[in-house]
């Protein structure tokens, strides 16, 4: 693990660089295909609104991938992460045109831990709406 | 329908092992949008200390969750998975997944609750590679909401 952030050099409330993630419906069909979950409410708005949903949502692991970039970039190795959770609380509705709808993400370190470890706790939202909660990582800098 | 409260504390079988491919792990970075060349770039990898290409942190919810079928579809359960929505996940890394990893997972019903005529229902995935190396732990929360005609 070879962290690109050093311990020393952050503190309680250092913010991560924010982050903007463009998701339309090719995002969506190229994510199940890769992830292999073909929930029809991912790419079918029928089957989406029969279900009762305002139209096809985004994967929430599609969310939750995206909004760990703003650790994974901000420290360089992926590896460094050593916990990752979150909450899914609202769908990121995806609406057919060429725009799709735009997941945006912050991040700041809500506290220093042990073994040059910090939590970090993300914001993600779409649409001024919260889609993720209780959305934390810890991860090991040099 | 309240599920079965001796359900909790069950584990399933291990899986059959899953070969984790290095262009599996790319198609899954380009469907994320991901460059960081660790995913794709063994070089970048190894300078970065890791043996092989690594694979993003939410790459082995797609290992852990097909585990955690056997949980969803055993007809002991009796989830009405046609109402499951995803609550929480949560991951925990020993070390992060990389290519060659064959990769078996051993679900556990960690708790069962109601709330609300809905039922909870969290699994924890242990993630083992072939040395018998704990690689991950997944946690998924699962929500079966309450049939409107109860």
């Amino acid at each position: 693990m070879t962290a690109k952030i050093s311990y020393a050099d952050v503190e309680v409330g250092t913010e991560l660089p924010a982050q903007t993630f463009p998701v339309t419906r090719a995002t969506l069909v190229q994510y199940a295909g890769a992830s292999g979950d073909f929930n029809p409410i991912h790419w079918n708005e029928r089957f989406a609104k029969e279900v009762g949903l305002p139209d096809v949502i985004a994967h929430g692991m599609f969310t939750m991938a995206e909004a760990i970039r703003v650790v994974t970039d901000w420290v360089g190795d992926p590896g460094a992460v050593v916990e990752y959770g979150v909450r899914f609380t609202r769908p990121v509705v995806v609406p057919d045109d060429d725009k799709g709808a735009v997941i945006e993400v912050s991040g700041k370190v809500a506290a220093k831990l042990d073994d040059n470890t910090v939590r970090v706790d993300l914001t993600a939202t779409s649409a001024g709406q919260k889609v993720l909660g209780a959305s934390r990582a810890v991860v090991r800098l040099a | 329908m309240a599920l079965d409260q001796s359900f909790v504390g069950r584990s399933y079988p291990p899986t059959e092992p899953y070969e984790v491919g290095r262009e599996k792990i790319r198609e899954f970075a380009e469907a994320v949008g991901d460059a960081n060349p660790a995913y794709t770039d063994t070089e970048a990898a190894q300078a970065l200390g890791h043996p092989d290409v690594i694979a993003p942190p939410t790459f082995v919810f797609a290992i852990t969750f097909k585990a955690a079928g056997q949980v969803v579809a055993d007809p002991q359960l009796g989830l009405d998975y046609s109402r499951v929505v995803h609550g929480d996940q949560k991951f925990a890394y020993n070390r992060p997944v990389r290519a060659g990893d064959r990769l078996t997972v051993t679900s556990t019903i960690e708790t069962i609750r109601t709330m609300a005529g809905n039922d909870i229902l969290d699994i924890r995935g242990e993630v083992h590679d072939q040395d018998g190396e704990h690689v991950v732990t997944a946690w998924t929360k699962l929500v079966a909401r309450a049939a409107e005609e109860a």
